[in-house]
């Protein structure tokens, strides 16, 4: 059969960026934002994460909190990106986000809120525009196209300061329609909104080339318009680097970007998976020799920024910041059973009285039983 | 609890409106109160497919881009999926998003954000974040559209926790409920019987007064049967109690116009006259309002009836094409046999 002559249309390349390579050694010089300071407050908020982390492992583990999705070996990723982001931007995130979550103000009191049951734990104090933990798959990433719209709108309207907003998600999320409609929309509406996908590896048990023939993730942005890039996500000066600038670009007007963050989940999906069933302890093995934090600890040792005392003396503040977090979590008040009724819409509709009564009377009885049981 | 009906505020409107304004279709009232929502509350964006300069596939949005750019009034790129999550996002963030699907047969791709952020923001954040969100939809058959256009769906989302399902059925009621709908601090899935868009002219004026939520109305009083319908099924509903008059039996017709939460009082209050009910609807039967309704009140009112509830629906099987969709849809005969059923019932089956 004759083959047609065929000419380039179009054509384009992912850029990859990092500035510690695994073992921990510059391979460029660092970006301004990198002072000493920044570099030992992102070091402490990913040693924290990775505490809370492993505190609400060991919580799930003697029964004390629901399934937990812990963010061990992605710190980088999170504490960059919470980072960057103003006060008064919008973070969408999905639930393997504790660095982030920490920094955006959210306490760890309510995280823990969150993961033992409390709805209370979403209704954060100290991030009141930020949207709560999104559970299914990449359906933040269509509200963060929302958000970015109203923020963009409301610049328009009142000429105040574009703020931005940022999605994150997992990679398995970019296989579902909901992550191109909204790359879509923000493509063709140039939205102040920065798409950040944690490649992990792992899409619970499904690997990455399984699931996806995209050579990158990050190429699936080209389609809708946006640019994109790939950063070493164990490495956080690269998705600080990376975040900033797509926030910096978001902000003059330039639209939307999409950074893949290439990372390694380190733990099972939740508590409730048990990843030794479908991936190698080699694999494994392997994976925490490039982990973010030893990565940075030893680039912070190698520049006379960290030491052992100092570590010494960060494991004491951090334990002591634990431990009254959990204090906090455990002195709260439980909310009556009436609340699952409260916040279902802004006034209760008549016709749910009855069944307000009923839970009411019910409690009312409880309480009295528990009553006469504590007199005998 | 209060017994508040959205009748009369509906009758002073109506007597108000006779005297004002030249009289406009549904679809042109849904159209007046976007254009008076958009005018009068700057937090309001409405956005679909085709709803900019074409003004939508059933002009609901005519001439609003014109008149209110293209900030306010979007066309969105094919997604409904998109158009569904995006509202919830505009929403947290203090706008007020009118979201078109152009038919409720495409609502579907949607149905996981209203289900499971719409309705739930306001909940799972302790009230930090909440919804008000109109989705709005042209629903039903009876217009011989292609296959997916003709659904009657709404017993799916009446089911969803949060929601408010409404349904107008005049363009005086489309008027008021669509600014109500607008005004509610939570979502609200706004359902437009397309089959009666164009079906009659009523003077609508353009005050901005909304009408009740959550509140049934009744649109003719009798003493013999209740009929219940919403959206374009109330037509037929009318001219079977029209007909049944004619023959000396008084029909009271109730349209519940918001299905979720409904109102179950303004139906108990009629029982206590009639004594027997029909509930009709185009949706299938198995599962659909009808069988709430009739539940609820054999769960209120058991006693006061002499008759089991009689539901005149359409058949639990799929929207047939357009050239079988009146077989499928309960027409005026269908009612009269159902009110005839329920008239005629007599205590261990004795005529």
């Amino acid at each position: 059969m004759h083959k047609p002559r065929l000419q380039l249309q179009a054509s384009f390349d992912i850029a990859w960026l990092q500035y510690l390579d695994k073992q921990g050694r510059a391979t460029q010089p660092l970006p301004e934002f990198a002072s000493p300071d920044w570099l030992t407050h992102c070091y402490r908020q990913m040693q924290l994460a990775r505490l809370v982390d492993d505190r609400a492992v060991k919580l799930q583990r003697t029964g004390r909190l629901g399934t937990y999705p812990s963010s061990l070996g992605q710190e980088a990723i999170g504490v960059a990106t919470g980072n960057a982001l103003m006060a008064e931007d919008v973070y969408c995130p999905y639930y393997r986000e504790t660095g982030a979550f920490l920094e955006r103000g959210v306490r760890i009191e309510e995280i823990l809120a969150n993961w033992s049951g409390d709805e209370r734990g979403q209704n954060y104090q100290h991030a009141p525009r930020d949207l709560p933990i999104c559970i299914p798959i990449a359906t933040q990433m269509l509200h963060a196209a929302g958000v970015a719209f109203a923020l963009k709108y409301r610049h328009q309207q009142q000429g105040s300061p574009l703020q931005v907003a940022i999605a994150s998600a997992g990679e398995g999320a970019t296989s579902k329609g909901d992550f191109y409609e909204a790359m879509n929309l923000a493509g063709v509406w140039k939205l102040p909104l920065v798409f950040v996908v944690n490649n992990n590896q792992w899409a619970i048990s499904v690997p990455r080339v399984a699931q996806t023939g995209s050579q990158t993730i990050a190429q699936k942005a080209i389609a809708a318009g946006i640019p994109a890039l790939q950063v070493d996500g164990n490495d956080i000066l690269a998705v600080a680097w990376a975040v900033r600038d797509a926030l910096q670009r978001a902000r003059s007007g330039e639209g939307p970007a999409l950074i893949e963050a290439i990372s390694y989940r380190l733990c099972d999906h939740t508590t409730a998976d048990d990843a030794s069933r479908y991936r190698s302890a080699e694999e494994l093995e392997q994976a925490w020799q490039w982990e973010p934090l030893k990565r940075l600890d030893t680039y912070l040792r190698s520049e006379n920024l960290w030491s052992d005392g100092k570590q010494q003396d960060l494991d004491r503040e951090l334990a002591q910041v634990m431990e009254t977090a959990l204090n906090d979590w455990e002195s709260r008040t439980p909310e009556p059973a009436t609340a699952i009724f409260d916040h279902l819409y802004a006034q209760l509709p008549e016709s749910l009285y009855e069944q307000y009564d009923q839970l009411r009377d019910e409690q009312l009885r409880e309480k009295l039983w528990e009553k006469e049981g504590a007199v005998q | 609890m209060e017994n508040r009906t959205g009748n009369e505020m509906g009758e002073r409107q109506e007597a108000t409106e006779l005297r004002d304004s030249a009289p406009i279709t549904l679809v042109g009232a849904v159209n007046q109160a976007l254009a008076h929502a958009l005018a009068n509350d700057p937090q309001v964006v409405v956005f679909g497919q085709d709803i900019g300069a074409n003004g939508g596939v059933f002009r609901a949005t005519d001439g609003l881009q014109k008149q209110f750019g293209t900030q306010r009034v979007l066309d969105t790129p094919l997604a409904e999926t998109m158009i569904a999550g995006i509202a919830v996002g505009m929403a947290t963030q203090g706008l007020r998003p009118v979201a078109e699907f152009q038919f409720m047969g495409f609502i579907y791709p949607g149905l996981d954000h209203i289900l499971s952020h719409a309705t739930r923001m306001r909940n799972r954040t302790r009230g930090r974040l909440s919804c008000p969100i109109v989705y709005r939809a042209p629903y039903g058959g009876g217009i011989h559209a292609p296959e997916h256009h003709s659904e009657s769906t709404e017993a799916l989302f009446t089911h969803i926790p949060g929601l408010r399902v409404v349904v107008p059925s005049s363009p005086a009621r489309a008027y008021g409920l669509l600014l109500a709908a607008i005004r509610d601090p939570d979502p609200v899935l706004f359902l437009e019987p397309k089959r009666i868009y164009r079906a009659a002219r009523q003077p609508v004026p353009d005050n901005g007064e909304a009408l009740p939520l959550d509140s049934a109305f009744v649109l003719r009083e009798g003493s013999d049967l209740t009929l219940i319908a919403w959206g374009a099924s109330v037509k037929e509903t009318l001219a079977a109690a029209a007909q049944l008059s004619a023959e000396g039996i008084e029909a009271e017709v109730i349209d519940p116009a918001t299905l979720k939460p409904l109102d179950i009082h303004t139906i108990i209050d009629s029982l206590e006259k009639t004594r027997r009910c029909v509930v009709v609807h185009e949706a299938a039967r198995f599962g659909g309002m009808g069988a709430e309704i009739a539940a609820q009140i054999q769960e209120y009112a058991f006693d006061l009836l002499d008759a089991p509830v009689q539901r005149v629906t359409g058949y639990d099987t799929v929207m047939p094409y357009y050239q079988l969709e009146n077989v499928y849809l309960p027409g005026v005969e269908r009612i009269l046999d159902g009110a005839r059923a329920a008239l005629d019932y007599r205590r261990g089956g004795a005529a």
